[in-house]
């Protein structure tokens, strides 16, 4: 990694820049911009509280069309039938429901063929285009910057802000060049990269910053490989991601039901193509990665910046900066790791394929590669959670359900899932996870003293093959490489 | 928990006792652990604040301990409130009677969505920060004034005397802090002609728009 700096220059030029004029309503009295937001995704989570402050505010949903809903963080993930056995998921449903009837909202609902993770649908629905403001109360919003659109989780009061206005006040962030350079190596993913990045910059190394993700690796990526990664950018405390939309995207795009057709897909691509940052374009800084030294990345402790290649030790003190001991003590305690020991071995008890960050056809294609012929080992809970109703149509169409079934995988339906165990899906006691999801925090995943391993979904498919994690690139090379998905 | 109302209006300053919250990176989901998310009010959120890591410290977590009964201010550290973009975390932190947070630095999401309910985050000198705290630990019975305006906040403490330490907040929160202009949406919704105007230069607005 080698830091350059800008020295504080002003930004021009690049995609963030571009979008962020275009988009600007007007200039807030207590300050900030007023940013029009171009598509709004909701859930049951957080906007129950923004539809009944805006009845008490007695405004209306200044743009319906703009908006559309879907149900994933409470829904079961094994029967899907209403009502839930859970009184309040059910209560939460209904809520969604009323409100989007009441507002003339669209809601893809279980069972319409189009309910999923809502990180997951809006880009397979081609509603998620290059040049949008994308807003969602939901952090993992910044996956939708994979196709350059500036996109950004919100809370609740911004919620009811963008209902009743179709705007929020926004301060402009910084842009700092995120420049991947090189052939990713066999077995390593996108998401080991977006590890190894946060590894690097930290949990707080994004903050106040949009990451803009370019280099020839990030060009080489398909467009679910960048979703992944511009996901995670928050992890790294960077509200936006984002990747200059170029001819992958557009073929990603193209047929989707959303997605411009005839004379406006010419318009529209000449327009996409003018958004990416130029060669003019000045950043804030910039910082220089090396894809051929990236190794399978796992998370040891208890944020998504402790990770470490699957090859190496949980880290000493002595390794650490000053300022990253305290929480790696806490995470030494918390996950009963020991410094210096191997993370390679450390056995598993229960294994998730899913969430926003990797449960698209091609992770599960990267899962069902390892777990092909395989068994899942004894005593391990192993399970696999599509991201949407399309996903799950389209991996059962190449028998992907029954590759992971046969090997003593639970094939579940869509949702969110034990990501965040707002559903009947979590960890029990100090049960270890080996997840594909994207946080490792304490508690995270429905436990209070659950642990979490962060990693790919190849990895985790290892993890549950072999019953503690286990390098993917040690099995066979004919298998790592199918994993290979470009 | 604090007898403070919730904010509304001006918030140009804030006088009351305080807790140090001691430890990097705590995230939303410690705030609030997800379980409490299932639910379609704020109303119930106060009992779920650090739900968690007070039944792992058993009685021992700041926010159960007697001396801190009533507190306003929450004293923290660095990257306070990062992951999950839930307003369920600040709003379990007003209702149990939180008013302001200061610390080494806030995630963005956090920071705005206290913004959004008038709950100042102000960021402080790391070395302030654990005077703050050490100084809170020594006299918790001692009250905190914070003054938004000339950014400065000061320990009333007869224990360990008189101190005042600057504290920092970007122009356009502390304008909208102090001008009572923090619940934006009125705001958003006058400049409808402005959106019409910004709508109709947007060219997937215009022309290849299936929605």
């Amino acid at each position: 990694m080698q830091a350059n700096s800008g020295g504080g220059q002003v930004s021009s030029g690049t995609l963030y820049d571009k979008v962020w004029d275009l988009h600007k309503v007007a200039e807030l009295p207590g300050g900030g911009t007023q940013l029009f937001i171009g598509l709004h995704l909701i859930h049951e989570v957080t906007s129950p509280q923004a539809f009944a402050a805006l009845r008490d505010l007695g405004l209306s949903v200044r743009h319906p069309e703009r908006t559309v809903a879907t149900v994933d963080h409470i829904v079961p993930t094994t029967s899907q039938a209403r009502p839930f056995a859970d009184p309040l998921a059910e209560e939460m449903l209904a809520t969604l429901e009323a409100n989007c009837t009441a507002h003339g909202i669209v809601l893809h609902g279980i069972g319409s063929g189009r309910q999923g993770i809502v990180h997951v649908i809006a880009p397979e629905l081609g509603l998620t285009q290059p040049g949008m403001t994308v807003a969602c109360g939901d952090s993992h919003t910044s996956t939708h910057g994979a196709f350059g659109a500036i996109a950004f989780g919100i809370g609740t009061s911004q919620v009811r802000d963008v209902l009743a206005s179709q705007s929020l006040a926004m301060n402009k962030l910084r842009v700092r060049r995120i420049l991947v350079e090189g052939d990713l190596p066999r077995g390593v993913f996108a998401k080991d990269l977006i590890l190894h990045i946060i590894r690097t910059l930290g949990v707080k190394g994004g903050v106040g910053h949009a990451y803009e993700f370019a280099g020839s690796t990030i060009e080489a990526l398909s467009m679910e490989e960048r979703m992944t990664l511009c996901n995670m950018a928050i992890e790294g405390g960077a509200r936006v991601g984002y990747c200059n939309p170029d001819a992958i995207t557009f073929a990603y795009l193209q047929g989707r039901p959303f997605a411009p057709t005839g004379d406006a897909w010419e318009r529209a691509m000449a327009w996409w193509s003018s958004l990416a940052s130029g060669p003019e374009a000045v950043f804030d800084d910039e910082v220089r990665f090396d894809a051929a030294t990236i190794a399978p990345t796992v998370t040891w402790g208890i944020t998504p910046g402790q990770g470490i290649g699957v090859d190496e030790a949980v880290p000493t003190p002595e390794q650490l900066d000053p300022e990253e001991r305290p929480i790696a003590e806490e995470a030494y305690r918390y996950m009963d790791l020991l410094p210096g020991a191997p993370i390679a071995g450390l056995p598993v008890d229960v294994c998730f394929i899913g969430s926003c960050t990797n449960g698209r056809l091609s992770d599960l294609r990267a899962a069902a590669a390892i777990a092909r012929g395989r068994q899942v080992a004894p005593g391990v809970r192993a399970f696999v959670v599509p991201g949407s109703e399309q996903v799950a149509v389209a991996a059962e169409a190449e028998g992907l359900d029954a590759v992971f079934r046969e090997a003593g995988f639970e094939w579940r339906e869509p949702g969110c899932s034990m990501c965040l165990a707002m559903n009947p899906d979590r960890l029990e006691g100090r049960q270890i996870s080996a997840s594909s999801s994207n946080r490792n925090f304490k508690g995270r995943q429905g436990s209070a003293s659950g642990r979490t391993l962060l990693m790919s979904p190849a990895m985790v498919a290892a993890a549950a093959v072999s019953g503690a994690v286990t390098d993917v690139r040690t099995l066979s090379p004919a298998e790592v490489s199918a994993t290979a998905l470009r | 928990m604090s007898s403070h109302p919730f904010p509304a209006g001006p918030v140009p300053s804030h006088r009351g006792r305080a807790i140090p919250l001691v430890g990097a990176d705590i995230d939303t989901d410690r705030i609030i652990p997800a379980r409490f998310l299932k639910c379609v009010t704020f109303e119930g959120l106060a009992d779920g604040a650090f739900a968690d890591d007070r039944t792992e410290r058993a009685g021992a977590h700041p926010f159960d301990r007697d001396e801190h009964r009533g507190a306003s201010v929450l004293v923290v550290n660095s990257n306070f409130g990062c992951g999950s973009s839930r307003e369920h975390a600040p709003q379990a932190l007003m209702r149990w009677g939180i008013r302001a947070v200061i610390g080494e630095s806030f995630a963005e999401i956090f920071f705005g969505n206290c913004l959004a309910l008038g709950i100042p985050c102000l960021t402080a000198d790391p070395l302030h920060v654990a005077e703050l705290q050490q100084a809170i630990a020594a006299d918790p019975g001692a009250e905190l004034y914070l003054d938004l305006e000339a950014l400065q906040v000061e320990l009333e403490s007869e224990f360990v005397g008189a101190n005042r330490w600057p504290v920092h907040l970007d122009p356009g929160p502390q304008r909208m802090l102090v001008s009572g202009q923090w619940d934006g949406t009125s705001q958003l919704v006058a400049h409808d002609g402005e959106l019409k105007a910004t709508a109709a230069r947007l060219p997937y607005l215009n022309g290849f728009s299936r929605l």
